[in-house]
């Protein structure tokens, strides 16, 4: 198999599935009789053409950065996070209580201790289906969905009680909303509502792959994740390096709370995680569970989704059927990673290429 | 599924991989009832053959022909269909199915509209195990089964599948001395109604069973002839291309023994079943010499490696590692005290197989200097090291950067057998380490085992072969249904006295 062919086969298949992706949503959006044209430059360019529209998309990838580098590491550990979005709520609580009730501590000590609570709160509630597996081999999957069941409802409870805004309780506007919180916990804003928490992304992406490329811990985390049985031969602990995996993963999701209530909204209000804990599962996968990847996925999944809050106003398509669109896109691009990894496909694919080759060579 | 199979010939078959011929220009035929050994060393192309005669590979040049006419095989279900079955070298079977309901799984005449007619596999299978003597026990799980009970599942269940010819990818590689010579007894049988394809490094097996031998080398047919024409010494020196005599422990059994390395003391050790694994075992092991451990797989070889080395629990007895307790620490706790272990399955407990060659020498010691430093990795040293040792150890690979899954069995077993020699072990255990692997490696590892030995290393050899064990062993312990049923210095050990214990008939 030459090099050539190689890139070639890559290309193809990317082609091929860009190609699928864009007709599938094509046909949909011809079916509800929306401009196919004009719906994809809303969604896929018109975010990138002006400087206001780029910071909107960064601010979506940031959370999703964050998380997804978390999943990351949870899931080369061999334990699989899809309770982001429940860390993520826990994060809030957990950031959103040290603001309130600390309003008058100044900038540089409320800031940083806002953040670490919630880097705990989601840490902690990344640690009990970490130590539910260690000890008692419940599945993952289970008790992460399940917690973010339960996360939801206790962070609209926490919304509606203890953390409701006085002014609502006076004037009741009817969205159950903390108070807008002290500037003391505000992340400062580069441009629009762009905040430096970009930085914090960028930085964490540096520094997880320091820690799973670099450190014995990685070392070990990845060696758990990849063959858990050679793993515990060698005398890794490997109950333990999943559970501290997976509080990693949660205290990833839970700062990514906390950074966007710092830098976006500085008030907790209901559907802010707006299903970042999900979406940063795919921005992982799609990245190829490397955060040298995952930076530009989450860019191209913060774009998805951003575009498609500009959808209904400028084409009239419906939000959900942008939504649509994108569990067309992740299908799509799910199923291109499956056949690119598919050597055999590739093998095979080669023979005929090369009989067509030698074929026409014969002819010649 | 009608009629016999009078003939199977492959002409000119040629397979290229990337960068590599896999078969270059081979043709084999078996007449009926014959016995065709297919022989080389790993690598020769013997399985990439019987893989594209079973449909699994597509060749690039050459014809399959079955009584005369010219068959081709888009994948195993063709082969199936047209009689063709074969016994894999590494299992094809679902872990957490049973014996039944993994035959069920190619059993089309079962498959019920709406449902699986489990009763009438069970008692094919029932059947086919009394009529051929092969004993297993239909509703265990296959996760439960020793790798020699498994072997014997994918027999049954080949012959269940109604296959007239079967193909045998090593098949005597897990069995004892008697259940292979009962094998080979068995298929002989068996030649009367189906021809075999029958591949192996074992030459006494290809003397006993085989009628005719084709030898491969590099993928290419270096020798086809008739077996009783030739010796066991011709064969092995055309397969190697050289002669190789296995190294023997000749050291006199009291010149280099030490203290007592490891004192086994009455423990008592649960299988996954929860069934008594071992009974009470006892054994002592003396610094710097060999003891073989002989026993049918199954009989708890594999709970006592695992119970001396903190990976099950144990409960009752103790196991003193140079007077220090460590029956029930953990296994880094245990590594830590100097204990080194080869284990049984090299490709799931022996390496991280995506991890590369390099990583995989250092996974016991990663923590330690010179390859990190609080906490963090030193990937120069790693490097290093791992460089010394493909050069010491003769791995042969691409690079130090290959994922170590990658390589052939004998090359991980070396990468095993590097990272616990070089980690300076003050005893170590060694679970089936040739199993499957070619002279050259077992030559490879067999030294090394003995040079361990030499500079006063303790060794447990636990081991199916008896060649293996009387070769290097100092003593020679038989286990029996997870307790000892005696020790034998090596000079009162014989083939058949060993045999017989080794059925658990007390002497």
């Amino acid at each position: 198999m030459t090099r050539q062919f190689r890139i070639l086969f890559r290309l193809s298949i990317i082609l091929i599935a860009a190609v699928a992706a864009v007709l599938f949503a094509s046909v949909i959006l011809w079916m509800i009789g929306a401009d196919v044209s004009a719906t994809f430059y809303t969604i896929c360019i018109e975010p990138l053409s002006n400087k206001l529209h780029m910071t909107e998309v960064l601010i979506r990838a940031i959370p999703l950065c964050i998380i997804a580098l978390g999943i990351s590491v949870a899931y080369r550990s061999g334990i699989i996070n899809i309770g982001g979005e429940g860390q993520m709520a826990i994060g809030i609580l957990s950031f959103t209580g040290v603001a309130l009730a600390f309003p008058d501590v100044p900038r540089s000590i409320l800031l940083p201790l806002a953040l670490l609570a919630s880097v705990i709160g989601g840490g902690l509630w990344g640690f009990i289906p970490g130590i539910l597996k260690a000890k008692l081999n419940v599945s993952e999957l289970l008790s992460t969905v399940m917690l973010n069941y339960i996360a939801a409802q206790f962070y609209s409870l926490c919304l509606r009680t203890i953390y409701l805004d006085p002014a609502e309780k006076v004037y009741g506007t009817g969205t159950p909303q903390s108070m807008r919180l002290t500037e003391n916990v505000w992340l400062g804003r580069i441009s629009g509502r762009l905040h430096y928490g970009l930085i914090i992304a960028i930085v964490l992406a540096v520094l997880i792959f320091f820690l799973m490329w670099k450190t014995t811990m990685g070392f070990k985390m990845r060696a758990a994740g990849s063959q858990d049985r050679a793993s515990r031969y060698a005398g890794i602990n490997v109950p333990f390096y999943i559970t501290v995996a997976i509080m990693i993963s949660g205290a990833f999701a839970g700062l990514a709370g906390g950074v966007e209530i710092a830098g976006v909204h500085r008030r907790a209000i209901e559907g802010v995680t707006n299903n970042y804990g999900f979406s940063g599962v795919v921005v992982a996968l799609f990245g190829g569970l490397h955060p040298f990847g995952i930076v530009p996925a989450s860019f191209f999944f913060g774009l998805l989704i951003y575009g498609s809050t500009l959808a209904p106003s400028k084409v009239g398509v419906p939000a959900n059927i942008v939504q649509v669109m994108q569990g067309i896109i992740i299908i799509v691009i799910v199923t291109a990673q499956m056949v690119l990894s598919n050597t055999y496909f590739q093998d095979r694919i080669w023979r005929k290429y090369s009989a067509l080759k030698a074929g026409k060579g014969g002819k010649k | 599924m009608e009629g016999r199979i009078t003939s199977l010939r492959m002409e000119h078959i040629t397979k290229r991989f990337p960068g590599v011929l896999a078969s270059d220009d081979i043709s084999i035929s078996v007449g009926e009832g014959e016995v065709l050994a297919l022989v080389g060393e790993n690598g020769a192309g013997k399985t990439t053959l019987m893989n594209i005669l079973m449909g699994l590979y597509q060749p690039d040049e050459g014809r399959i022909l079955i009584n005369d006419e010219e068959v081709r095989f888009r994948g195993p279900e063709d082969a199936f269909k047209a009689g063709l079955g074969m016994v894999h070298q590494q299992y094809m079977l679902v872990q957490n199915m049973t014996v039944t309901e993994n035959i069920a799984l190619g059993y089309k005449n079962a498959w019920k509209p709406y449902r699986l007619d489990i009763d009438t596999v069970r008692k094919h299978v029932g059947e086919i195990s009394e009529k051929y003597s092969l004993l297993v026990n239909p509703d265990a799980y296959i996760w439960q089964l020793s790798v020699g009970e498994q072997q014997r599942v994918e027999l049954v269940k080949t012959l269940c599948l109604g296959a007239k010819f079967l193909i045998l990818d090593e098949p005597t590689s897990a069995l004892t001395p008697q259940e292979t010579d009962e094998l080979i007894a068995l298929l002989l049988k068996m030649t009367d109604e189906l021809s075999i394809i029958f591949i192996s490094h074992k030459l006494n097996e290809v003397k006993a069973l085989s009628s005719k031998v084709t030898i491969l080398r590099h993928g290419k047919v270096v020798f086809s002839g008739n077996t009783d024409e030739h010796s066991s010494e011709d064969i092995a020196a055309k397969m190697t291309g050289h002669s190789i005599i296995l190294p023997k422990n000749t050291g006199t059994a009291e010149s280099n023994k030490g203290k007592t390395a490891l004192s086994i003391n009455g423990i008592t050790v649960m299988s996954d079943r929860k069934t008594v694994a071992l009974d009470h075992l006892s054994l002592d092991i003396r610094e710097g010499e060999i003891v073989g451990l002989a026993g049918v797989s199954g009989n708890g070889q594999r709970e006592l490696a695992e119970a001396i080395n903190g990976l099950r629990h144990v409960e009752s007895g103790s196991i003193r590692f140079f007077d220090e307790e460590i029956a029930n620490l953990t296994s880094r706790q245990i590594i830590d005290k100097g204990m080194g272990y080869i284990p049984e399955e090299r490709n799931i407990e022996g390496i991280v197989p995506p991890f590369s060659i390099k990583e995989n020498l250092v996974l016991k010691d990663v923590t330690k200097e010179p390859f990190s430093s609080h906490a963090i990795v030193n990937g120069k040293a790693i490097d290093e090291n791992a460089s010394k040792l493909i050069k010491d150890f003769d791995i042969r690979c691409p690079g130090i950067n290959t994922a170590a899954g990658t390589l052939s069995g004998g090359n991980i077993q070396k990468v095993i057998l590097a990272r616990e020699i070089e980690r300076g072990p003050k005893f170590l255990i060694a679970v089936y380490p040739t199993r499957g692997l070619d002279m050259g490696a077992v030559e490879f590892i067999h030294q090394q085992l003995l040079e361990t030995r030499a500079k006063g290393v303790g060794i447990l050899l636990i081991s199916e072969e008896l060649d293996e064990i009387m070769d290097l062993s100092d003593r020679i312990a038989v286990i029996y249904k997870g307790s000892i049923q005696k020790v034998l210095d090596h000079d009162e050990a014989t083939r058949e006295r060993l045999g017989i214990l080794m059925a658990g008939i007390k002497e």
